[in-house]
Parts: structure tokens; sequence; C-alpha cells
């Protein structure tokens, strides 16, 4: 029975305690048909016990004709516990918004359960379903078996990481365009930049329908398209009052929190200047039966999110202030491949997107791309004088001046 | 043969795997209500209901439970599930008679229902010690001691506004923890350790060279061999160097732990986006409940939860009463290393007079 020596892991047991959902029991409940993680909870037990993780970087593993997709992962103690010698990552790009059928769930235990740990994660944080530990050779008939299901891999290395989105227009009032259909479409287009890395480094798409950003595409892609409006917020005044009279203090709650201060309420009417709405959802996320986005709807762009390897951590900033996002998408893609080109010529490796555009500041960018340079893109003008200009007259100039003139 | 080989499929259509009432109210959403703790209702123009119910999840699943989940939505979903942006579990239901029914199943599954409205939500987090070569500390175990401490406020809908932890187990930022409420980062302390005897054969020595940010690695010949050599007084253990060879190894049980973050958000409502600050340069690993970092971590909420206005997200609260007060009120202590000292790091600097004194 019981074995108090190898198997036992009394400090993993203790993270079977309390009342979240514990990642032990999930790997426990593995561990007596699966000897992989058998062994992974023999290492991670160790890991424990030493306060350090026991994984080598990762080789150079996938399948054929894909660069991208497999995150290759060995232990330093084999011969401890070869079952997870190789324990290499499969990444699998999921549907967007994360809606599944029960059979679709099914068939993706099916093939983890013949070919590899049956562990994952739902999900990773770039969006990708994940497939947690197996050995090379079974990552081909891994994916043969996912193809078969209608599933394909996911980015990973200098290629264009799968996109994901927010539940958007599925179910969800404020989505100012249909986050499911532009993130499939991309994904559709851009499979070739997906599995055969030959970018400068990752390249991240996030679509959020709305200012509120339940992606965090701000934070954390490289593009960033963020759902917005450019008419009239919706009213409805009788579910105002009710707010009202529910208890919500107009003053407090709404106006004191709107940052153009551009709601008012009279005690009968809510008005908002909307000239002067910065869309920031505050007051729609706190009365949503009572305002709603308008209907002139598009999105903003923001380029340049990263995390802080290597040269700091960047929030994006605004690219485009408004595009309308209808489907086939065309001015969008287009500028997409514009920025892949500059990038690709004059990315240095491993840089992003924003840390080439820090390099050769904004304005260079947007030239180099054919963007005009717009108000909307900075918090404010510079500050420091030291400008270099690059037009300036030359003696003679004034008689051509005027010849335009006329 | 590969003749039939697929590729390039791309992933299949969500069109599919969508319930019939959110096709037939897809973009004709109209409004929706927060029922109770992790239960919502969103009301279409046409008049259709769909329920949320939102369960938390440790992400690293099984195939045991997930086809336990897709049992759940046959019996309660007519077959549909999804999974959020923060790795919970939803099950969406067109028949209210069933979310309580629902709801038991869960509880009995040991998946709380939560993490809607008010609430702190899943925390979202990397692989750590479960799969990552480069990590400083554990992902899925801090996480999981983190939330059962913190449950109350997920199951429960108490606080004045959102709170959202993530937790990352390297600079990396796998899950980019620098936009949160509340990070919690894993940490390296001391420089990376040279293995001169295998790094010119593992490594591309320019490549190791231009990896580190603070420009500390320069070449060097070692017994005869080509290496480098790290100024340790130049190195903040970014682990960059270790990213792009193996013999730069960085990971050090003695010095290796957590640091905490906060303030930061990602939504614009209210106040602009913005990035988390220091709050504790340094917690130990101690697995494997990690109590000091269990501790910081409410204290910190508590301290928002008291003190914070309706909907201030904690940045929000802290830029009202001052960082000063919040050290005082959380009882944290202000160090040498709290004060920036990277690029620009003059514009964190306080630039004016506005200060209080009590
Ligand atoms: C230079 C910076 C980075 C490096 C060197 C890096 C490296 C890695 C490595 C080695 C893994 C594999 C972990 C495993 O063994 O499964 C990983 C996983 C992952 N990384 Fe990164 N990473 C970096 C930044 C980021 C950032 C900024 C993001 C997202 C914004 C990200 C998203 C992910 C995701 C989604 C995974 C999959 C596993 C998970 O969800 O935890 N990475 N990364
Ligand atoms: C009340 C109506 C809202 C709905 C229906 C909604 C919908 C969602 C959904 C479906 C998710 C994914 C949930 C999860 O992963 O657990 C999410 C996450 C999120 N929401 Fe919302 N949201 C709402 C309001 C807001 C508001 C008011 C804010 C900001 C103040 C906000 C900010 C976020 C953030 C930051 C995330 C997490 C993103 C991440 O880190 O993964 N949401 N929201
Ligand atoms: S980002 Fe906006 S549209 Fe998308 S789910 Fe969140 S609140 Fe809804
Ligand atoms: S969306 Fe924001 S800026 Fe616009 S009126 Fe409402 S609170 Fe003010
Ligand atoms: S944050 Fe660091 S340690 Fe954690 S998964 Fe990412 S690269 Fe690995
Ligand atoms: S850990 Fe970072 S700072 Fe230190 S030597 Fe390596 S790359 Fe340079």
């Amino acid at each position: 029975m019981a074995d108090p020596g190898d198997n036992a892991t009394p400090l993993l047991d203790e993270l079977e305690k309390g009342p979240w959902p514990s990642f032990v029991t999930e790997i426990k409940s593995m561990a007596s048909e699966n000897k992989m993680c058998k062994d992974l909870l023999g290492q991670l037990e160790k890991s424990y016990r030493e306060k350090r993780g026991y994984w080598k970087h990762g080789g150079i593993v996938g399948v054929m004709g894909y660069g991208g997709g497999v995150i290759g992962r060995y232990s330093f103690l084999a011969e401890e516990y070869p079952n997870v010698a190789h324990f290499h990552t499969l990444r699998i790009n999921q549907p967007s918004g994360w809606f599944y059928t029960s059979d679709a769930i099914r068939g993706l235990c099916d093939v983890w359960e013949k070919h590899g740990s049956g562990l994952t994660n739902m999900h990773g944080s770039t969006g990708d379903i994940v497939f947690l530990g197996t050995v090379t050779d079974e990552l081909e008939p891994t994916f043969a078996e996912l193809t078969e299901h209608g599933f394909d891999l996911g980015g990973s290395g200098s290629d264009m990481r799968t996109p994901s989105c927010c539940v958007g227009p599925a179910r969800c009032e404020w989505a100012c365009y249909d986050t499911l259909h532009l993130t499939n479409d991309l994904t559709q287009t851009f499979q070739d930049e997906l599995h055969r890395p030959a970018f400068p480094y990752k390249f991240k798409f996030k679509m959020a329908g709305c200012p509120n950003d339940c992606v965090a595409s701000i934070a954390r892609s490289d593009m960033s398209i963020i759902g917005t409006w450019r008419d009239d917020i919706r009213i409805d005044q009788a579910e105002v009052k009710k707010y009202v009279d529910g208890g919500i203090n107009i003053h407090k709650d709404i106006y004191a929190n709107c940052p153009t201060r551009c709601i008012s309420w009279d005690g009968e009417t809510l008005t908002i200047d909307n000239a002067n709405c910065v869309k920031c959802m505050h007051c729609i996320n706190a009365m949503p039966k009572a305002l709603r986005p308008g209907t002139d709807r598009g999105a903003t762009i923001l380029l340049g999110a990263k995390a802080p390897i290597v040269e700091g951590a960047l929030l994006g900033s605004v690219l485009v202030p408004f595009i309308k996002i209808e489907p086939p998408y065309t001015e969008l893609k287009d500028l997409v491949e514009r920025i892949w080109d500059f990038w690709g010529e004059h990315g240095k490796n491993r840089e992003r997107v924003g840390e080439l555009i820090q390099r050769v500041g904004l304005g260079n960018f947007l030239e180099a791309i054919e963007v005009e340079p717009l108000p909307e893109m900075v918090a404010h003008p510079r500050e420091n004088p030291y400008v270099f200009y690059e037009e300036y007259f030359e003696e003679g100039d004034e008689d051509e001046e005027e010849e335009e003139d006329e | 043969m590969v003749t039939d080989r697929k590729t390039d499929i791309g992933p299949p259509n969500y069109e599919q795997f969508l319930p019939p009432i959110v096709k037939a109210n897809y973009g004709k959403w109209k409004y929706h209500e927060v029922l109770k703790p992790g239960v919502m209702v969103h009301v279409g123009e046409s008049g259709d209901k769909l329920f949320t119910v939102r369960a938390a999840s440790p992400r690293l699943l099984s195939i045991t439970k997930l086809r336990a989940f897709a049992d759940l939505a046959d019996k309660y979903c007519g077959g549909h599930l999804r999974f959020t942006s923060r790795n919970n579990v939803e099950f969406l239901l067109t028949d209210q008679a069933n979310i309580d029914p629902l709801i038991a199943d869960l509880k009995k599954m040991n998946h709380p229902v939560g993490g809607i409205g008010n609430s702190i939500s899943n925390i979202v987090h990397t692989q750590g010690w479960v799969h990552c070569h480069s990590a400083a500390t554990d992902a899925s175990g801090v996480v999981k001691c983190v939330m059962d401490d913190l449950h109350e406020y997920f199951t429960e809908m108490k606080l004045p506004g959102k709170l959202r932890v993530a937790l990352a187990c390297c600079l990396n930022m796998c899950g980019a923890v620098h936009c949160s409420d509340i990070a919690i980062l894993g940490v390296h302390r001391r420089p990376p350790k040279v293995d001169h005897g295998k790094l010119n054969k593992l490594c591309e020595i320019p490549s190791v060279v231009s990896s580190c940010p603070t420009a500390a690695i320069r070449p060097t010949t070692v017994d005869g061999k080509p290496s480098v050599e790290v100024d340790e007084d130049l190195c903040m253990f970014c682990a960059n160097c270790f990213s792009v060879c193996p013999s730069m190894s960085i990971s050090d049980p003695l010095n290796d732990g957590v640091s905490i973050w906060v303030g930061g958000k990602v939504s614009n409502a209210r106040v602009e986006p913005m990035f988390s600050k220091l709050a504790i340069p340094y917690l130990p690993n101690n697995p494997p409940r990690w109590p000091e970092v269990v501790g910081a971590v409410r204290k910190i909420v508590e301290v928002w939860a008291e003190g914070a206005h309706k909907y201030e997200r904690m940045g929000e609260f802290i830029a009202r009463i001052g960082w000063p007060r919040f050290f005082k009120l959380t009882g944290i202590e202000f160090t040498k290393e709290h004060i920036d000292d990277f690029k620009h790091a003059g514009l964190t600097y306080k630039r004016s007079a506005q200060l209080r004194h009590v």
C-alpha cells in the first residue's frame, strides 16, 4: 500500500488542502494511469523541497514544416524521473472567445490521453490551449490527430503569436466590433506568419470589444485593437431614474469619476457633453441598463505593449485613433503588413515593435509606415526643445512659395 | 506517408461552438445584471435571457476534470461551455432553474462559483516549477495558497471595486503582470553563474554579450576557453542572458523569492491604464504554503477594501491617499530598492511640494 518512500509527496499534499481547486489534485488524478504525471509529482516535490526548478532550456523540437507551436522541455533529473526526461508542451490554437462544445472538449481529451500527460492549461496566457508534457516521438502523432479533430497549433518563438479576444458580441452588449470574427480572420489570414517564425521577435494581437479591455490588450499585445464609438452615448432617462431611486448618487458615483466631468444631472435629466467624452466606460459600467455605447462604432489601434524584457515594460500607444472594423479588414491588414515590413527590415534580433519605435522615434516610425502624425498619438506635445528640424528654407525658396500661393 | 497530412488549417471556426441562444442574439445583447456571486444574466434586444455561471479553475486541468466539465455542460447547458481570459470556466444556461443544481454540482467537485462584479477573480499566472526552466518561484502553488486565503472575496461581492491579481514566476512575465492591482513576481537576486567549461559549446558569445540590457557581460578567456564574465555591480538579475544561454544559470534557492507590486490596471474606466509599482522588493520562497506572501497580499487587500471609495481600483485609491500613507497603512517598509534607478528614473521622483504631512 502507501509507500512512504519514493512516491510520498508530503509538501505537495499540503496544497490539496483549502477551498481553492488544487492543481496537485489534478496531477494526482492522472498519476495512477500516467507515468509522466507520477514522475512530474516526484520532480515537483523535489522542487518544493529544494526551492528550485529542475527544467532545462527547451531544445528545438516541433512538427514537420512548422517552426512554432511546441515548447521543448527536458529535465535535469532524467535519471531519477525518466518519464519526464522529455516533457514538451504543445500550444493549440483556441477557437475565438474560448467557446467549446462538450464533444470538442472530449475530442481534445481523447487525443491527449493517448499521446501525452493528460494535463492541460485552459488556457495559456496568450490564449492557446496548452497540452502540458509529452515526448518528442509523440509530437507528430498528436499533431496528426489534432488536425483530424479540426485543431491546429498556435505560435511560439519569433512569429505571430496566437491572436486572442474578449467574449465580445457573443455575450457582451458593449462590444463595438466583432472581436471573434476579426480574431479568427487574422489567424486564418496569417497562418504562415503564425507557424513559421520569420520575425525579429514575437508579435501579438489582442482584440478587446470596448475600452474595459477584458483581455488586457493594452498591456500585453504588440497590436491592441480596442473597440470604441464616435457618436453619442445612448441614454434611457427612465432607467437612469431607476438607478437614482435605487441609490446611485450621480454626482458622487458618476460625475466625480468621469475623467472629463462631461456628464451632468439636474435631478430629472442626464446630459452628456459627448464631444468631451473620452469613452472611458465608467458611466456605462455603473449603469448598464441606462447607458449604452453609441452606434457609430469601430476601434482604436494601439501599438507596442510588452513586458519588461529586454528594454523595459511598455503600454501600447495610439496608432490609429478610430478605424471602422468590418470584413474583409483590408485597411487594417495593409497597415499590419507595412508595420511588419519595416520591423522585419530594421528590427534587431529580439527587439519587439514597441522597442523599435522607442529606438527610432515614433515620428520616424510613422513616416516609414506611411501614417500621418496626429495629436491623438501623444499625451502632450514635446517638452524638450531639441527639435531635429527637417524642413527649412534656403535662399531663393521664397519665389517658389509665392508661385504656389497663386 | 505524409500525403494527406493536414497543415495550416488554423483553429476551428468558433461559430460551430456557439450555443444557439448566443447565435440568435449575437451582437444584439441589450444589458446584463449580476444576479448573485458568480452568476449574471445577459438580456437580448429580443428579450432572450442567457445565464452565466462562472467557476474557479486552477488553470492546470487534467483530462479527467475536463471530461467532468463536459458532462456538466451536457447536463445543464445543451453541451456548451467556455473559458475566460482569467482561466475561469463558464457555463451558459437558458433555463434559470438549472443554476442552483449546477452550482451544487460544481461545489461537490470543489470548484467555487464567483469572480463576477466587485470581487477578486482568478489569479492569472504562469508555469513555475511545473514546467519552466526560468522560474524564480512556483506559480500554481503560490496561487493556490493566496486564493485559499482570499477565496471569500471570490465567492462574495463585498469589495469596493474589482481587484485583479496576477503572478509571473520570473521577469519574463509571461502573464504580463505589470498592469495588475496586485502583482506577485518571482525574482532572482544574484548574478548568473557562468559555466566556463560548457559555454563556448552551447552558446554564441556575441549574442550572450548583447543580451544584457546593462552591458554587464564581456567576452573573456578562462583556462584557454572562450567564455564571458559578468560585472556583478552592473547586473540587475533579469536573467535575460540565461534566456539566450543555458550556461548562465541564475537560479539560487538561497536568494530567489517573490516581490509584490501594486496599483496597475488595464481598463480605461475613469483613469488611464497604468503600471503596477513596487510595494515589497523581496519575500522568501517558503513552500509549500508561502505564508509571507499570503500574509502580505491579504494585508494589502484589506487596507484597500477598508479605505477605497466605491469603484476605486488599487491604483486610484493609492493616488488619492498618497504613497506615504499606503506604506504607513500596510506597515510595509520603504527602502532604497523602492526608488527607481533605471532609464528615466527621474520621472518617478516627486517633482512638487504637494505633500500630505499627517
Ligand atoms: C523575453 C521575454 C520572455 C521569454 C524569454 C519567455 C519565455 C517563455 C518560456 C521559456 C516559456 C515556457 C514555459 C514553459 O516551460 O511552459 C514561456 C511560456 C509562455 N509565455 Fe513567455 N516569455 C517571455 C515573455 C512573455 C510575455 C511578455 C508573454 C505574454 C504577454 C508571454 C506569454 C507566454 C505564454 C502564454 C506562455 C505559455 C505558458 C503560460 O501561459 O504560462 N511570454 N515563455
Ligand atoms: C460588468 C460588465 C462586464 C462584463 C460582462 C465583463 C466581461 C468580462 C469577461 C467575460 C471577462 C473575462 C472574465 C474572466 O476571465 O474571469 C472579463 C475580464 C476582465 N474585465 Fe470585464 N467585464 C465587465 C466589466 C468590466 C469593467 C467595468 C472592467 C474595468 C473596470 C473590466 C475589466 C476587466 C479586466 C481587467 C478583466 C481581466 C482581463 C485579464 O487580465 O485577463 N471589466 N470581463
Ligand atoms: S472588453 Fe468590453 S466588449 Fe469585451 S467583454 Fe470586456 S466589457 Fe465586453
Ligand atoms: S464614458 Fe467616461 S468620459 Fe464618457 S461620459 Fe461616461 S464617464 Fe465620462
Ligand atoms: S514567467 Fe518566466 S518562469 Fe514563468 S513561465 Fe514565463 S519564462 Fe517561465
Ligand atoms: S542577469 Fe540580466 S543584467 Fe545580469 S548579466 Fe544577465 S542579462 Fe545582464
